[in-house]
Order: C-alpha cells, then structure tokens, then sequence
C-alpha cells in the first residue's frame, strides 16, 4: 500500500491536464531564468556571497534576533516570539480581536500558509482574504498552493476563468488574462479599500535596523503594507539578514532566480512606525517551529538558508511531473523534499527525503548553493536511522551489504542470480519478475550475464 | 600507465561488455590494466537509500582493494562521484580513513576523465558507423563536470554521426532505489527521455554510465523502436 508522497504522486500523475501546465509553466520559468542569470558574469560571486552571508546569519542567529527585536522597538514596532505554530496563530489572533476588526487583507506568505494562519483566524471568527492573484485563485478553489512563487502554477486560465465565474459571481467573464486579472483586481481593491488590518510575511527582516522587506510583482502587498491602520509580520527566524547593505546581494539573487526577471517590480521595505504614513500599530512575530532544531542538524542546516526563489522547483524533474500538491506541504519541489521533514520530523515526511533521483539540477540553480541532493542523502540517513521505511528493506539491504562485504559471497549471489532470473528471462531481457514490478512494469531488466566481467578476466 | 579497472557490480554483473571495452581501448592506446578481484560494490546503492554505516563499510573495503593503484578507471560517473565527493563524509570520524580518502578520491576517474583530461587523448582509433546520439548522466554532468570530454571523444570516432538529444542535461529518472520507491515518477521521466531519444532517430543511444543505460535501454527494449544503447567505452573499443 503506497503513501506519502509515492501515493500522491500516483494520482498527479494520471492527471494529464496538470502535467501539460506544469511543463508550459516550468519551462517557461527555466529559460527565462536561464538568460537572465547568463548575462551576470558574477553570477557564481554573487551565489558565493549570498551563501555566506546566511552562514553568518545562522552561526550568530541568537545574537541577530535579539539585535532586530531592540531595532523594531526603537522604530516604534513590537516583536513577539513563537515557539511553535499555534503560539504564532494565538498572538496573530489576539492582536486581530484587539482592533475590533473582523476582516484581514493579506500579502502572499508561506510562512503563515505554514502555520495554517488562515484556518486559525476563520476558527476565531476573522476572515482572510488573500490578495496576491494566485493565492487569490487557490484560496477561491479551495486548494493549497502547489508552488512557492506560483502558487496556481497548476491551473491553467480556462481553470481560472471557471472558477470566477462561479465564485465572483461574473458569468460573461472571458479567459482573456486581462480580463481575468481585471475581474480580480477590482473584487481585491474593495478590500484594500476598506481594511484595518494587515497580515503579511517577509522576504528578508534587517537585523540592526529592524527593517522589513517584502519582494513582489503585482502591487497588492503594498496595498496590504501602507493602507491599514495595524500591520502584522510573521517572519520565521531564518529570514534575518544583519545589515541593510546585505539586501544588495540577495535583491539580485531572488529575482532572477525565482521570476527570471532582474528586478522585480515591487520590493516594499518599512522600519517600525512612521507618525502619519501607513501603519501606525506594527507587530512582528518571529516564528521557531522546528527551526532551531533544523539548525541543530549540522548538515541540514544549510536548509535554512532558502530565501523562497522556487528555482529548484522549476528544474526538477520530479517536481515537473507531479506538481507540488504530492509533496503535502506549502513547501513543495526539492526544498520541500529537504525543508519539512526536518520542520515536521522525518518520521511524519520520511517519504520526501526519497522523491528524488539526485540529479543535481537543484542545487546548480540555487542562488545560495544549498547542496540539495547532499541534504537529501544525510535525511534519507535519519529515516532509516529514526523511522525505518520496512523490515524487508532492511533485511535486504542488511544482506547485500554483507554479500559486498566477501569476494567469494559476491561471486556465489552472481551465479545464483544468473540462475533465479534464468526461467524469467526471453530473448535476453526479463520483462516481468515477481517482487520487482515496480521495475518491470515499464522497463525491461538486463539479466545477469551468462559470463560476467571477472569470469571473463580471469579467463584472459 | 597502469590503470586499475573499477567495474563496478552493476557492469561486472549485468552489463560486462562495458568492463571489457574499457580494457580494450586503454589497452589499444598502451596501457596496462590491472583488475582486482577483491573488489564489489562502491557503496552508492547503500548510501543513496540511506544506510550510512552499510556504505562506510563498503568505502573502507573500496580504499583498502585500491588504496595503493596509480590511477582508478570506472565505467561510471556516479560510482565515482560516490568516491570523490561521498567518501569524505562517511570517513568522518575515522582520521586514519579520512587521510586515505583524500590521497585516494583524486585519482579515482571516469573513462572519459582519464582520456582526455589525464592521459590527454580524444582520437582512440575507434571506428563506429553509426547514428549515435550521447545522454549526458546526472553525475557526468553536474558532478564530475567533465563537460565536453565525451563530445570530443565520439567526435574523433571514425563513422560515426552524433546528433543532439533534446533536453539532454535532463535526468532519465534512474535514481538507484528512487526507479523502485517512485517508480511511477521514475517512469514519467523516463518516457519523455526515451522519446527524444528516439525523435533523434539515432540507432545507438550512448552514455558514461551502465546505470542510466540500463534504465533506458530498459525503456527502449519494450518500446520496440529499434534504438540500442551502447556504454561510452564499448564506442570508443569498436573498430571496424
């Protein structure tokens, strides 16, 4: 019986609809990454640097926290902390019930996809509407996100147009993008228009000037950021940078790694409290969950330097077949198949760490060399250590280890290979073979040699 | 020079004409081969689903048969990136081990490695009329990097006319254990690989590695195109 990620990406499989979209939508994101990276001759100094600078960040985290929550407070701002994701729902709750308000307006964030914000607020009876277009869309289908920088990267605009016509109530609605986005802006701008509160993530947070940065392209997380009365941060502890000069080298890397564009169009950056301009109430909370515990790995912790670009994704050839719905987590692709189940624990993700061939295309992309298939390996390495997949992969591999172990077993497991596979095999293949269907069901086995390569030597 | 062979068990066992072309054609070009029988597996299979303590067994055993070789030759790249780039970490803890790791990685080579980058050769004398088109594994490619080494090495091959492959740089969904563990993903990727293997309208579809040939000749095989796949050495052995 499959699970985890094998079973979910049985049923994406089958659906042919999303593998034409995902192939469109990753390979258009591909080469326009690819033309854009080309034309920086420092490309590779720029990924050094930024690699660097998060290594720094995280050797002295504890002192780069504290350093920003003093900074966000002489700006005027306040900083709580969350151990976990229900500590950072209740605080987000508290200070939303605190205005008086029932409706927030909210910036495109994994962090709080992570923390299920969302499901919390509507719990407390708050409403949250999404206000960048694609989550926009999911939101409105019911759906999760199914990639980190296109989050409807599944759906194509037919999809779109359907969906709005049923749920914005616009049944002449067209599937021109135009119109569709037309269709969209004008239900998000009442929102704006009329919103008290704010919710938004953060792609970076300045350690010494408690500065807040927020990347994106369509405008509608500045609307989020400026027009509210009350502004509300949740940045996992991971997103510091230590000073503001450091944005120089991951404003480069972020978009032409993740849009394939050399700027993006809105980079939002607030200090604390401005009397009389935007928010004049501004809280961050600052999230752990199973962050410090990724950082206690001294392999995984690379992990945390992500900065959320999505190139991984977009080159994978995992991820291109099934989308990102089978990783089960807002963090899909290979940094997904790295990132939750060193957050959730390999116990409850040990199938992610194996939805790879390892073939190494992640970590060429990354803009801060987060070696992925390295990762992979030394996670696949707990699984079996902490929450071993099966006795009978165990057992066999236990008994290939101790058959490598002896030239003269080695030998013997080939001559009895050569004559256990002997009744399967015809006109030199094996096309089926009990108990390894899983490989014969689309692939043809080469049989063991009727004279290997040492019988052949030694009788040179 | 004298060059050991690592075959690796894959080749020894299932695919030894690739581990007699290697010796062939280093043998050709006037060097001695050596191959010791002590030797098995690498150790990839094991570390790549996660059994650490399995694969630094097989590293230790690895360096212990090769330790003192001039040069290790090996019909595949991802078995050799296991040496050179996997090795280190599992010695960790092991001083004496992590010493003969180290002296021992940079002299451990693909077949295409050894040819063009050690011994500085691209013309074998092979001779290979044929429509070949080249896949570029994983581990060639972005791993050991040998970038242009096999191009230039079918180049100079007599008859022989390369065709580009679609999508070349792309994965053929191999993986060790992932064909099995994912194996309907695996067969995902493979499929798209195999067809623009066969759009090339090559008769051989060739590689640095019995893994991902197994893996695609597996595909080819049942599609009944009439395509065949050949290892990298068993081109550059072939003479008319």
């Amino acid at each position: 019986m499959k699970q985890g990620f094998p079973a979910a990406a049985h049923e994406a499989l089958g659906d042919a609809q999303l593998r034409r979209n995902l192939w469109v939508a990753t390979h258009t994101i591909r080469a326009k990454r690819a033309a854009v990276v080309a034309e920086r001759a420092d490309w590779e100094e720029l990924r050094e640097a930024g690699r660097t600078i998060k290594r720094r960040v995280l050797r002295h985290l504890d002192d780069y926290l504290l350093q920003f929550e003093q900074a966000v407070g002489r700006a005027g701002g306040r900083v709580h902390w969350a151990r976990d994701a229900e500590e950072a729902c209740r605080v987000v709750a508290e200070l939303v019930r605190a205005t008086g308000e029932r409706e927030v307006v909210k910036v495109k964030s994994l962090t709080t996809d992570e923390i299920r914000l969302n499901d919390a607020l509507a719990a407390d009876g708050i409403d949250v509407v999404e206000t960048d277009l694609a989550e926009l869309i999911c939101q409105l289908a019911g759906e999760g996100s199914s990639h980190i920088l296109v989050p409807a990267i599944h759906k194509n605009r037919v999809e779109i147009r359907d969906l709005f016509r049923e749920r914005l109530g616009l049944p002449d609605l067209s599937d021109e993008p135009r119109e569709l986005a037309e269709a969209a802006r004008l239900h998000l701008r009442e929102r704006f228009l009329r919103a008290r509160v704010a919710v938004s993530g953060a792609n970076f947070a300045v350690a010494e000037t408690g500065t807040v940065c927020v990347v994106e392209s369509e405008g509608n997380g500045r609307f989020c950021t400026t027009l509210p009365d009350t502004l509300i941060t949740v940045v996992g502890i991971e997103k510091l940078v230590p000073a503001p000069e450091d944005l120089e080298v991951f404003l480069q890397l972020l978009p032409r790694s993740s849009t394939g564009e050399r700027m993006n169009p809105y980079t939002s950056l607030w200090t604390g409290v401005t009397p009389g301009d935007g928010p004049q109430e501004f809280h961050v909370v600052l999230l752990d969950a199973g962050r410090t515990d990724v950082l206690a790995d001294e392999v995984g912790r690379q992990t945390l330097a992500c900065i959320r670009c999505s190139a991984c994704l977009n080159v994978c050839p995992v991820y291109e077949r099934t989308g990102g719905h089978a990783y089960g987590s807002v963090y899909p692709g290979p940094i997904g198949a790295i990132l939750t189940p060193q957050l959730q624990g390999v116990d409850r993700a040990g199938t992610l760490p194996y939805a790879s061939s390892l073939c190494g295309a992640c970590y060429e992309v990354c803009p801060v060399k987060i070696d992925i298939p390295e990762v992979l390996v030394h996670l696949r390495g707990r699984v079996v250590a902490e929450a071993p997949p099966s006795r009978s992969e165990r057992a066999a591999m236990r008994l290939l280890a101790w058959v490598f172990a002896s030239e003269r077993r080695y030998r013997l497991a080939q001559r009895l290979g050569r004559l256990g596979g002997r009744p399967f095999v015809r006109g030199g293949r094996i096309r089926r073979l009990p108990g390894l269907g899983a490989w014969t069901d689309s692939r043809d086995l080469r049989p063991v040699a009727g004279e290997t390569f040492r019988d052949w030597w030694a009788s040179r | 020079m004298r060059i050991s062979l690592f075959v690796t068990c894959l080749a020894d066992t299932v695919a030894p004409e690739a581990g007699r072309a290697v010796v062939r054609v280093l043998e050709r070009l006037g060097h001695e081969v050596e191959f010791r029988p002590e030797q098995t597996c690498c150790g990839q299979l094991h570390l790549n689903t996660g059994y650490q303590a399995e694969a630094a067994a097989l590293a230790r055993r690895f360096v212990r048969v090769f330790g003192d070789a001039e040069v290790v030759v090996a019909p595949s790249a991802s078995c050799v990136g296991t040496v050179r780039d996997f090795y280190a970490g599992l010695a960790e803890g092991d001083p004496a081990l992590e010493g003969e790791v180290a002296a021992l990685a940079p002299r451990v080579l693909e077949l295409s490695e050894l040819l063009v980058g050690r011994l500085g050769v691209e013309d074998v004398g092979a001779t290979f009329p044929h429509r070949v088109t080249y896949h570029p594994t994983c581990h060639s490619l972005r791993m050991l990097r040998v970038g242009e080494a096999p191009y230039r090495l079918l180049r100079a091959v007599r008859g022989l006319e390369l065709v580009d492959l679609l999508e070349a740089d792309e994965c053929c969904g191999f993986g060790g254990t992932f064909a099995v563990k994912n194996a309907e993903t695996s067969a995902a990727i493979l499929a798209d690989k195999v067809r623009h293997v066969e759009e090339t309208g090559a008769e051989v579809c060739t590689a640095a590695d019995s893994s991902c040939l197994l893996h695609i000749g597996g595909a080819l095989s049942r599609s009944g195109a009439g395509v065949r796949t050949a290892h990298l050495a068993e081109i550059l052995a072939a003479e008319s």
